[in-house]
């Protein structure tokens, strides 16, 4: 046969056509299966179910063992869009016993992308949050007839006590922002708001785990993925144990009951918080669940009794007449006074026109009668004396920064550093701030007088107030004040143990001590002594522009060795000794001895039953509030 | 005599010369089938690899059935295929149209026979009944298919009969493989023009569907893109082609001319509409080259002129022709185009295989250990979609080795077309390697994404007896024919 040489060429063609198909598609596979990863996740989340298994959140203790919070379990209603199928809505409505427009409406919202953004057609949406226990039981057997819906468990707190909301805070969903700024966080997950949920959340919240299961093109769960080898266990959030004596914070709480202001009471030698009181106040149980939202809007638009303002750690006072131990320590430090200086008061301090009035009193007077006696001339002079001293200092602006180290060395002026967060920082004024004020070298110590006696621009939290009371308790050292005692498993961090030693010699502290002590033998507290404890205290009387002088005082017990200072503010209630002195000297008595004797319960009660404010209720709670007698007290602490 | 008797014995046997490169390769593919089809349809709580319930074990079945009809083949002779290959055209043609009638309905197909538990697909068979009734057209005394008009109406007449009774049981995949036989009438003798135009013609049909909705100078982009290109190889034919430097170059200059004044005047804010600008362009260049064919004789730039007109031509009908498409068909061309994306209707296949063979990364995730096709991702998976399986579990260099198999087969039956010493054998091996062709291209093309899903299998992966028993026919009838080479020419 003639072979056509010229049409036998065109094999070339159709074999080459055939390679270069096969080039394009290899070339394709190499792209689809090696360069480009998105095949590989697409796969995995079609096949696989990635279920979280939620930790078990922390639980906290008081110091003395008692749980204070635990954990109930909730039952989150999730769904996946695209794994939903038509299914009886009635039924379903039914059965989570809402109505049909509430469902359409929650369906709608979810695909709203301003209500919902992080709404997608194959992440798990919550649909409802916070089953009860029968609605659970009901919708778990009739689960199956919805697919695409599933029961996602969550973790809700518990409160044993109605006590400490300022301090234990509560936890909440996550917002957008923390979900983009901490990988932990999905949307739906909770997180710590306020008080030691929110400082410790990393150490509560633990580590989620996660269940790997198996599901088919039709939704279907076909099983444990690799027999569940690939599954992650959570890990339970830490628990804490709080410095807090949860009884003493009951009882503070009930003692501060229709008043305004806050209790700080510290271990002196540990720094650790006993108590830390704000009032007005809210029952902790206002913040659990679906009532959330509702109760946080109306404690947070509650503009008047500010429940969720921690008085005890934000509120920036005048710091009054318990300035006045600080103002003692810096005179005897830069050697302006001795314990013999006298200083005269002539019912008040005069000097020239100026004149910063004081109650009848002995004249001269020394450090510690001055200390025992509250004479706000002594510490005008000393002050006036230290700044006008040139000869040391060269002008008024340097003395007064020195002083101001001083203050600053013991806890003014800066957060102190509680682990809680929201603290304020206080204030004390430095020379520039003069400066700008009153032009430079324009003011002397007549000029801003009153901060020798806590008054004018000086302002510190109560916290500060405690932390100086325990200072001079240490005589001279102090530990950042803290409000947790132990991670239970971890510890503490290094900077809740270490002591701060301010710029003051520790053997000027014993004179304060000794004044502070006559103050309540014979002078401003004596209604804080009690039972043969040595009892110190400072009292405090704040002149504010906002109405009657707010009452304050600060004490600690015993004289040696002491186990308790205390700071307690109580706004516009008039003398320290009126409300602070009677409130401090009880909680210090039932810190240390337990129980009220029965000599002093006169005081309790009037101090129980007292009002400075004209607001309905300090304690917000959904209860209706139950004036307290002896029973309730006692069927509280069973609780 | 001895010696002779043994001689002849040895050479009547058609075993002796038998191909075994194709046997070692068929054997490969079957195996590796088997294996896929397994793996496709193994869940969980599996039985094993031969259990009749499987599909892999139904699979075996029609193997052994394909085997021991292929060996029978084989031990036949070679002039029987010769003879009868007329009859078993017309008996399968007939069958075809029995079909049409008979056959139930599934899925939206008539095109199965269903006799108790089997069910088999006369059109597989009328593939190899195709190419033996072309190979016997070739093959008569002197013909050439240059030779007259009616030498290709009578080849068209062979092709076009099985694609319309297949069209009729609509089965429109299984259909279009006989277009590729177009490969066979190239290797005989058709003109190239055929095939380029063919190819421009899928070419521009593509861009101009895919980029219309970018404007480009008023007009489409793909409608401009398809112009430019028209130009391009309008230029590149006079220069390569015609071998005309001249008219080359004075076209190439119009051209460009042409593009510099209209980008003038659309920088002087004057309007110009691209589609009559090019047009208009393109038309001018036709008059100038039919001038100057006839001026100075050079009859090749006709091709050159032919192409322009017929092009302009066909992108004008392109977008009538595609609006006359049913709505499935246009949606699925759409997808295939990446134009639409619809991941949960049409594109939900093609999106669900491209996880899957994704998935599997350069060495995949062994065998067995699929997710995507265990869990039924894929439809389809044992059959059309089983390429799928196999990139998955067998990853890249699983994917590659089987494509390149395929390749050796194609090559080696065009090898073997090559050194066929009579018409009717070349021809019948050309059209075994053009329906190779075809399913390669379509079927592999559909999984990754490259084409549209049109319904073929993979030979000899894809689960279906027919499938397999109409390919091992096709390979035997191929290996027969080759084995006995040699004997005579007449």
């Amino acid at each position: 046969m003639r072979k056509d040489y010229n049409l036998e060429r065109r094999k070339y063609v159709i074999g080459g056509f055939i390679i270069l198909i096969v080039a394009i598609y290899i070339i394709k596979l190499f792209e689809l299966q090696v360069c480009d990863d998105k095949y590989k996740v697409n796969a995995d989340t079609n096949a696989f179910l990635r279920k979280t298994l939620y930790p078990s959140r922390g639980l906290m203790y008081d110091r003395n063992g008692e749980l204070v919070v635990f954990n109930q379990p909730a039952y989150d209603v999730v769904m996946i869009p695209r794994d939903v199928q038509p299914f009886d809505t009635a039924d379903f409505c039914n059965t989570l016993q809402i109505s049909r427009e509430t469902f359409d409406k929650r369906m709608s919202d979810l695909k709203n992308p301003r209500k919902n953004p992080n709404y997608s057609l194959y992440s798990p949406q919550t649909f409802m949050t916070h089953l009860s226990a029968k609605d659970y039981g009901r919708l778990q057997e009739k689960l199956y007839r919805f697919p695409g819906f599933f029961i996602q468990k969550r973790v809700l707190r518990q409160y044993n006590y109605t006590a400490a909301a300022n301090v234990l805070g509560n936890i909440r969903e996550v917002n957008a922002r923390e979900i983009e700024k901490d990988d932990y966080y999905r949307p739906g997950d909770y997180t710590g708001d306020l008080g030691v949920e929110k400082s410790y959340e990393t150490y509560l919240r633990g580590q989620k785990g996660v269940e790997i299961l198996i599901r088919d093109a039709f939704g279907k769960i076909k099983g444990k993925y690799d027999n569940g080898n690939q599954d992650i266990a959570p890990i339970s959030g830490k628990d804490l144990k709080l410095s807090i004596d949860i009884k003493l914070q009951q009882y503070g709480e009930r003692l501060m009951q229709n008043k305004i202001g806050a209790i700080v009471a510290i271990e002196p030698a540990t720094g650790e918080v006993l108590a830390l009181v704000s009032s007005p106040t809210y029952d902790p149980n206002l913040l659990v669940g679906r009532i959330r939202g509702k109760n946080y809007k109306m404690l947070f638009n509650d503009t008047r009794r500010k429940p969720l303002f921690d008085r005890a750690i934000m509120a920036a006072y005048p710091p009054g007449s318990t300035f006045k131990p600080t103002q003692g320590l810096i005179l005897r430090q830069e050697g302006i006074v001795t314990p013999s200086t006298m200083y005269p008061c002539s019912h008040g301090f005069i000097c020239g026109r100026l004149k910063v009035g004081c109650h009848a009193h002995g004249s001269p007077i020394a450090l510690k009668p001055a200390l025992q006696t509250s004479c706000n001339s002594y510490f005008c002079w000393g002050f006036k004396h230290m700044l006008d001293r040139h000869s040391k200092y060269g002008t008024t602006a340097d003395a007064f920064e020195v002083w101001k180290k001083h203050l600053v060395s013991m806890g003014y002026g800066y957060k102190l550093g509680i682990d809680l967060p929201g603290e304020s920082r206080g204030f004390i004024p430095n020379s520039a701030y003069y400066n700008r004020a009153y032009g430079e070298g324009r003011w002397s110590a007549n000029t801003i007088i009153s901060v020798a006696i806590g008054q004018g621009e000086v302002l510190a939290t109560p916290l500060q107030i405690a932390n100086l009371c325990a200072t001079i308790a240490n005589r001279g050292y102090f530990i950042t004040p803290h409000v947790v005692k132990e991670i239970v498993g971890v510890g503490l961090p290094h900077r809740l143990h270490e002591k701060h030693y301010p710029t003051v010699d520790r053997a000027y502290y014993n004179e304060i001590v000794e004044g502070m002590r006559m103050a309540v033998t014979g002078g401003t507290c004596r209604r804080a002594a009690f039972g043969d404890v040595a009892v110190c205290g400072k009292t405090g009387t704040a002149q504010n522009p906002h109405g009657k002088d707010h009452s304050a005082f600060m004490g600690f017990a015993p004289m040696d060795n002491p186990k308790i200072a205390i700071c307690v503010y109580v706004e516009n209630a008039g003398f320290g000794a009126t409300y602070g002195v009677p409130i401090g000297s009880l909680m210090m008595e039932m810190y240390l001895n337990g129980e009220i004797s029965e000599s002093r319960k006169y005081m309790e009660t009037q101090m129980l039953e007292a009002s400075t404010t004209g607001y309905p209720r300090t304690f917000i709670s959904n209860n209706k509030p139950k004036p307290y007698t002896e029973s309730n007290a006692t069927k509280d602490s069973i609780q | 005599m001895q010696l002779r008797t043994a001689y002849n014995s040895r050479d009547n046997s058609p075993l002796r010369y038998i191909d075994w490169f194709t046997v070692v390769l068929y054997a490969i593919l079957v195996i590796g089938g088997v294996v896929s089809i397994y793996a496709a349809s193994y869940q969980f709580d599996n039985a094993g690899i031969f259990e009749f319930s499987m599909f892999s074990g139904k699979q075996m079945m029609w193997i052994g059935i394909s085997v021991v009809i292929g060996f029978c083949i084989l031990l036949l002779d070679r002039r029987i295929y010769d003879a009868y290959a007329y009859p078993v055209y017309v008996a399968i043609i007939l069958l075809l149209i029995l079909t049409i009638f008979i056959a139930p309905n599934v899925k939206g197909s008539h095109s199965w026979i269903v006799m108790g538990p089997i069910s088999i697909q006369p059109a597989e068979f009328g593939k190899f009944a195709t190419a033996l009734a072309l190979a016997k057209l070739f093959s008569g005394y002197n013909f050439t298919l240059n030779k007259s008009y009616t030498n290709y109406l009578k080849a068209g007449l062979i092709i076009v009969l099985p694609i319309v009774l297949i069209i009729l049981q609509r089965e429109t995949g299984s259909a279009l493989v006989y277009t590729s036989l177009i490969f066979v009438l190239y290797r005989e003798g058709m003109s190239g023009f055929v095939l380029f135009a063919g190819f421009c013609s899928v070419l521009f049909f593509v861009i101009a569907i895919k980029y219309t909705e970018v404007l480009f100078w008023s007009i489409p982009l793909g409608e401009a893109l398809v112009f430019i290109g028209i130009m391009l190889l309008v230029v590149g034919m006079l220069f390569i082609y015609c071998r005309s430097w001249e008219l080359g170059r004075n076209t190439a200059l119009g051209y460009i001319g042409g593009c510099a004044v209209a980008a003038l005047l659309s920088y002087f804010g004057i309007d110009v509409n691209g589609t009559i600008f090019f047009v208009a362009l393109i038309s001018a260049s036709v008059i100038y080259l039919l001038i100057a064919m006839f001026r100075e004789n050079v009859r090749k730039a006709f091709v050159a002129i032919i192409f322009a007109a017929a092009s302009m031509l066909f992108l004008f009908s392109v977008n009538y022709a595609f609006g006359k498409l049913e709505s499935y068909q246009q949606l699925r061309i759409k997808v295939t185009l990446g134009i639409e994306d619809d991941i949960r209707g049409v594109g939900y296949n093609v999106n669900q295989s491209k996880i899957a063979i994704g998935s599997g990364g350069f060495l995949g995730k062994g065998l067995l250990n699929g997710t995507q096709t265990k869990l039924r991702y894929v439809p389809e998976q044992h059959t059309d979609f089983i390429f799928c399986t196999i990139g998955e579990e067998e990853g890249f260099v699983g994917s590659t080795i089987v494509l390149v198999l395929f390749l050796a087969l194609i090559l080696r039956i065009i090898h073997i077309a090559e050194r066929q010493r009579t018409a009717f054998g070349r021809v019948y091996a050309y059209c075994v390697a053009s329906y190779f062709i075809f399913h390669l291209a379509i079927n592999i093309g559909m999984v990754i994404g490259l084409c549209p899903v049109i319904g073929i299998p993979l030979p000899f992966f894809s689960y279906g007896g027919s499938s397999i028993l109409g390919f091992t026919i096709l390979l035997a009838l191929l290996l027969r024919i080759d084995a006995s080479r040699r004997e005579s020419v007449n």
